[in-house]
Parts: structure tokens; sequence; C-alpha cells
């Protein structure tokens, strides 16, 4: 199996699918000429032109409107936001327009929209470029929510959320732009809605999203090594819908969770899977369910306390062995 | 204040006098000056009759009545063709009805049923009709700019020769979307009609206290999109500008900004003691009522006669009769009809295992498989559906009271029919 970079594998997606379907067509800020800020579109304008390729001034909420119009009216845009910090300025169009249009006109319109866009701190960028919202996405009812955390997975979940007719938030990660992946050749579209299980284990369950998901893996490593502890870790690829199924059968299995999220606590995803797994699976649970989030303050700059404010293998660890020490 | 405002306002409107307008443009055929006049009592009658439906609390939430702007909204649609798109604000129901929608889909929304045009998801601000390329009321000020320059976008990408209109109101002019979707539309030479409906006020804050220009069709020159000015009281004034103006967005590819000078004689909503503006002020634009005007010169110009527009409102009146009835016959939505439409049911989601969990059952809810979910969603949702009537007694006191209140004040006539009627 070829490996690529997470990158490449987007872009990979975005050429595939602009070939297979005339009515794709991409924009936002620096994705043609500059050839994206993270070079996620590199060469599509050359190959696809300008038509296809759209430069845009920095307008994020009418980007993201005029996607939804292009949408309700036939086409299949993807917009770029250059990071997800940005999206907030698009929140109108994507809450009060895109999530609710097919269900407020009683099913008329359609918004096959997909909106790309990464998040994630780690680069010193400070508190207005190092947010991770996807809590505030999963939130509304009529968006669906992808977190794609390896190469793979990037292809193949872009593939899909391009073919679906629902408004797709699609978010990457800054961090794992530059990481490499097996991506299947000729790989077709994912389904969204199954969870992965990175990592097999029947201590406890850890729940990695987005890049977190990475940190998880190599927390259970560790954890293996140096504690003779199997974690058995899922990402779950996809936040609405979410494979809850898979969750839950690990959490029957391990009878402990630990759920790890770069975004705040409050209102998290976190918050979210640990109310679902005591909701379901309340008798199957030794311990409380336990969240590791990013800190709840906005991201600093200086390198120290922005490395003290979000996870790292250590936190995972530490969290995972709480939940054994009455044992 | 609100006088010397008013005043100035006068002037700003440029063409169009107190006592009658359009008489510096030519009568069209006669079948068309009917059915533009037809089409404007059907609006206004409409119009009354929802005000008196929100006052029996038939109509739930906000109602927003464009009486007034008639001759706006109808001189404009009439200038569009069928494939051209239309996309609108909250104060749409003339929009919809110009645009071919059954009065009778209209007002079984604003009743929020299920043959409502918007399945009753929508209401009154959210109106739509896909079949007629009318694609939607939208609720937030500013919102539908980038939607049109979207769907221009589509009709530029797919090389046709359609058009879009927008339209919104003069207070969206200050939201930050105005200038971000004209500057986009010019920079790709996009086929879109921005139709400003400047009529006085956003919300209750009159154009001097909310635009620092109050020009407002030169409000987009600076984003290369050139602007124009028509008297919204005229409806052949509109009609004529609105063509030009789609002529240069569909054959020059030049978005444009048309400005239509024009009233609403009603509050900005139905709860609004419209305590910012004086009764001589109304009183001076009800003057130029643009349906009684477009009648006095047809029957002046001996195109219709007296007993012709007293025929021509009874059939309004008729329409607007049975509307009410099918409305009225219409069934409430399904209440397992919750979650249908929430996603389009496609090959990722179908499978998907969860979308939606909330407190009416442990169970995931899966839209349109919701019949089959089980007893417990159903009647925990009944339980829900059957506090809609709780208060409903108590509302309909306070609308009539609010009602009453408001016509003692500005409508004197018992029978609302009289007001605001077609007749000079």
């Amino acid at each position: 199996m070829p490996t690529m970079r997470y990158r490449e594998a987007l872009n990979q997606a975005l050429r595939e699918e602009m070939e297979a379907d005339e009515r794709v067509f991409i924009m936002g800020e620096d994705i043609g000429v500059f050839q994206g800020a993270f070079k996620v579109t590199q060469g599509l304008l050359e190959e696809f032109g300008d038509k296809r390729v759209r430069d845009t001034p920095i307008s994020e909420n009418t980007i993201v409107g005029v996607g939804v119009g292009s949408a309700m009216a036939g086409l299949r845009p993807v917009v770029e936001l250059m990071t997800i910090n940005f999206s907030l300025l698009a929140l109108d169009q994507i809450v009060n327009h895109a999530a609710a249009i097919h269900y407020m006109f009683g099913g008329q319109a359609r918004v096959p929209l997909v909106v790309r866009m990464p998040q994630g701190g780690g680069h010193q960028l400070g508190p207005t470029h190092s947010h991770s919202l996807e809590a505030m996405f999963l939130h509304v009812p009529g968006l669906l929510v992808a977190v794609p955390s390896t190469a793979a997975d990037a292809k193949g979940l872009l593939k899909a959320a391009i073919q679906d007719d629902n408004p797709v938030i699609f978010i990457e990660h800054e961090y794992l732009y530059s990481q490499r992946g097996e991506v299947p050749e000729n790989g077709g579209p994912m389904r969204f809605g199954e969870a992965a299980v990175r990592r097999e284990g029947s201590d406890v369950t850890v729940v990695g999203i987005s890049r977190m998901a990475v940190t998880a893996e190599r927390a259970a490593e560790q954890l293996a090594h140096e504690h003779e502890l199997e974690a058995e870790v899922i990402d779950p690829r996809t936040l609405r819908p979410l494979d809850l199924d898979t969750i839950l059968d690990s959490v029957k299995k391990t009878n402990r969770a630990v759920i790890v999220e770069e975004g705040w606590p409050h209102g998290g995803v976190g918050a979210n899977l640990a109310a679902l797994i005591q909701e379901q699976a309340f008798d199957y649970l030794d311990a409380p369910v336990a969240r590791v989030t990013g800190a709840d303050v906005p991201m600093p700059y200086s390198k120290p306390l922005e490395q003290a404010a979000f996870p790292h293998e250590e936190h995972v660890i530490q969290a995972c062995l709480a939940l054994f020490k009455d044992l | 204040m609100a006088q010397e405002a008013a005043v100035s306002r006068e002037k700003s409107t440029g063409n169009g006098t107190a006592d009658g307008a359009g008489r510096q443009h030519s009568l069209p055929d006669k079948d068309v000056c009917v059915s533009v006049l037809a089409k404007m009592m059907l609006i206004r009658r409409f119009e009354e009759r929802a005000g008196e439906m929100y006052a029996k609390a038939k109509i739930g939430g906000f109602l927003h009545l464009c009486i007034g702007e008639e001759a706006t909204v109808v001189g404009s649609t009439q200038a569009m063709r069928d494939g051209d798109y239309l996309l609108s604000t909250y104060r749409e129901h003339g929009q919809a009805i110009a645009r071919g929608t059954p009065p009778s889909a209209v007002m079984a929304e604003l009743f929020g049923r299920v043959d409502g045009c918007s399945k009753g998801r929508g209401g009154s601000m959210h109106l739509f009709d896909m079949e007629r390329r009318f694609l939607g009321g939208y609720g937030i000020v500013g919102g539908n700019l980038p939607l049109s320059t979207g769907v221009a976008l589509r009709c530029d990408y797919e090389g046709t020769d359609d058009a879009v209109v927008c339209m919104f109101g003069d207070g969206a002019t200050n939201q930050g979307t105005f200038g971000e979707s004209m500057n986009m539309a010019a920079l790709w030479k996009l086929p879109v009609v921005f139709m400003v409906i400047n009529n006085q006020f956003g919300m209750g804050t009159a154009l001097e206290r909310h635009s620092a220009v109050t020009d407002l069709s030169k409000k987009a020159e600076g984003y290369g999109v050139p602007g124009s000015k028509c008297d919204g009281m005229d409806v052949l004034d509109v009609h004529s500008a609105t063509t030009e103006a789609l002529r240069k967005a569909r054959d020059d590819r030049q978005p444009q900004l048309l400005e239509a000078v024009t009233y609403r004689f009603r509050g900005h909503s139905m709860a609004d003691p419209e305590e910012y503006r004086t009764k001589d002020e109304v009183e001076e634009w009800r003057r130029r009522d643009p349906i009684a005007s477009f009648s006095k010169r047809l029957v002046d110009e001996g195109l219709l006669s007296d007993d012709d527009l007293e025929q021509m409102d009874k059939e309004a009146l008729s329409t607007v009769d049975d509307a009410v009835q099918f409305a009225d016959n219409s069934p409430f939505p399904d209440l397992d009809s919750l979650y249908d439409d929430l996603y389009v049911l496609g090959e990722q989601v179908k499978s998907g295992p969860w979308w939606s969990v909330d407190e009416r059952s442990p169970e995931p809810h899966r839209g349109e498989e919701e019949r089959e979910a089980g007893r417990v969603p159903h009647e925990l949702a009944e339980a829900g559906a059957a506090y809609a009537g709780v208060g409903e007694a108590q509302e309909r006191k306070r609308r009539q009271r609010q009602a009453e209140e408001n016509s003692g004040e500005g409508e004197q006539a018992a029978d609302p029919r009289d007001v605001e009627g077609g007749g000079d």
C-alpha cells in the first residue's frame, strides 16, 4: 500500500472527486494561486482552472454562504476555511442556514456542501489561532461532522463528504497535515459512522478525537510497556453520525473509559460521550468515565504554557492509571 | 425630529408624488395592468387577513406584513423570468404569492399545517417553493445575500442565462454580508440584482438613525456594484427599473443594487406599538398607497371602471377566504415527522448507527424511521405536543386587545377589510 502525507491524501480526494463530477468545485482563501495555506490544494488550479478552483476574498461568512446557495441550486461546493478559528465568522451561515435549510423548508432543498478546515494548537499561534471546536459543530443537528486522524481516513472520508447530500463539517488538523500513513490505492469513499479500533486491549477503552487519536495510541503503547495495561484505542472518525456501538462494545469489555480531546472541557465531546456511556452502559462501568481535555483557558502563546494547555501522552497515561487506583 | 426625518425621506425618494405615482411611464397592455393590479390586491387582502388570523392566535410567532410595499413586490417579480431565482427576507408572503405559490399553501404555512409551502417547519419567516424557484424567506437580517450570490454563481457556473433577485431591507445594508456579497458578486461578475426594499426603518430605527449614507443606492458603488433607485410606491417604475437591472445583470454580467423607496404602513411585526414614527408621517405615505394610485390611474385612463375594481377586490377576498379555509382544514404535521428531513438519507447516513439522542428516549432517533422507533418516543412526543394548547386563550385575548388598540389609533374602520382598500 502506498504511503503518503495526510495533506496529499486530501489533495487526492479533491482531485478524484473533481474529476468524477463536474459540479464539484472548491473555493477558499488562497487555495488557488497560493496553492493553499497548508498546500492541500496544491496543483489543483493548474489542473482544473479558475472556474473550479476559486480564490476568494477574506469574507468567511459569505464564502460559506455562497457555498450554501450554490449547493441549494445544484452544485457541490467544497469550501476551505483557512483554519477553524475563522469559522467563527461564518457561524450564521453554518448554523442558521446550512444546517437548517433542508429541515426548515420541509425537505425541498438540499445543501451538499463540505466545509473543510484544520484545527489545533501547538504552533505558538496564541488564543485566536489555536482552537479545537469540534464540540461546537457536533452540537448542531443538521450537520455531519468528520474528524479524520490518518491519511487513509482523510481521503476516504473527504470523498464520502463530497458525495454526501448533507452539509459536512470536515475538521482536519494542522499537526496531522505532514504525518504519513498508508492509503489504499483506488480506495473509494469511506462510510461515515464507522469507528476505527486503532489498538485492541482489554483493560481500558480510550477514545481519541482528531489528533488525540494519535496521542491516545502512543499513550497506549507506553501503558503496555511500562504499566502492563492493555488499552483499547478507538477513533470515532466521525462525530455525527457517531458509531456509539463500537465504543459501548469496548466499554462493556474493559469496564473503563477515558475520552481524550484537545478542545475545552465544558460542553465538550468528552462530556457528551461520558453522558452517552453512562446512560447506555452504566452497569458495565467499574469507574467513572474520565476525560482528558485541553485546559479551560484561551490558548497562551508562550511555549511551556501552550504545551501545558493541551493533552499529551503523559496526561492520557495518568488518567488511565487513575481508574485503577483503588484496585 | 421624526417629522423632519419624514420630510427628508420624502425628498430622498426623488420621483413620485403624493397624489398618484407612475405618471412618467406609459401603461402596458390592459391584461398586464389587470394582472399586476390583481396581484397587488390579492397580496393586500392576504396580509390583512393574516393580521386578523394572528389576532385570533391562528398564527404563532412573528408576523411581518408588507402592506404598503405591494408595488415593490409585484413590480419587481413581474420583471423576472420563470427561470430566475428569488430569495427574500422574513417579510415575504407577498413575494411567494407574486411568484405563484398558491395563497392557500402560504396561509397553511402561517397556520403551521402540513400543507404549508414548507410543511409547517418554517412558518411566516421561512416560506419556500423550489418548483417556482422561490428559494426562501430568511429570518436572519443579511443572511440571504451570500446565499443569493451562491445561487448566482451556480447560474454562471452552469452557463445558464438565469438570474437572481435578492431582496432585503434597508437595515440589512449595515450587515457585513452586504459588503462581502457585493464584492464577491462584482469580482466574479455574477448575474444578481440586489434589491434593497427601503421601507425607511430597520425594525424601529429610522434610516437616518441607522445608516450614515441614506442614499442606499450609492452604498455598493465602492464595491463595484452600480446602484439605481426607483419609486417603490409605483409598480410601473419598479417594474421598469428591475427590468433594466436584470438586463444588466444577466446580459452584461454586472451585478446591480436597486433601491426601491417605499414604506410599510403597518408596524415591523404585529407586536409593534410604533412609537418611533408619527401618525402624520404614516398618513403622508398612505396618501401614496400603491394600489389606490395605480387603480386610480387605470380608471382615469379608461382601462377599468369602478365596478371592475370592486369585482377584482371581491375576487381577491374570495381567494383569501379559500386560503383560510384550506389552511384551517389542513392537519398539523404528524408528530412522528419531528425528525423527518433532518438529514438527506444517503448511503453515508442511512447505515450510520446514530444521529441524534435526546431525552425523549434512550434510543437513537433516525428521522424517517422514527415511526418504527416504538411506543416510547411516540408517547413522549404526544406528551410534548399536548402543551400546544396551553396559554392559547390568554394569548388570543392579548393579541385581540393589541389589535383593538392598534385599530383605535390608526385604523378607524370597523371592518378591517375597508382599511387600505384597493379603491381611491
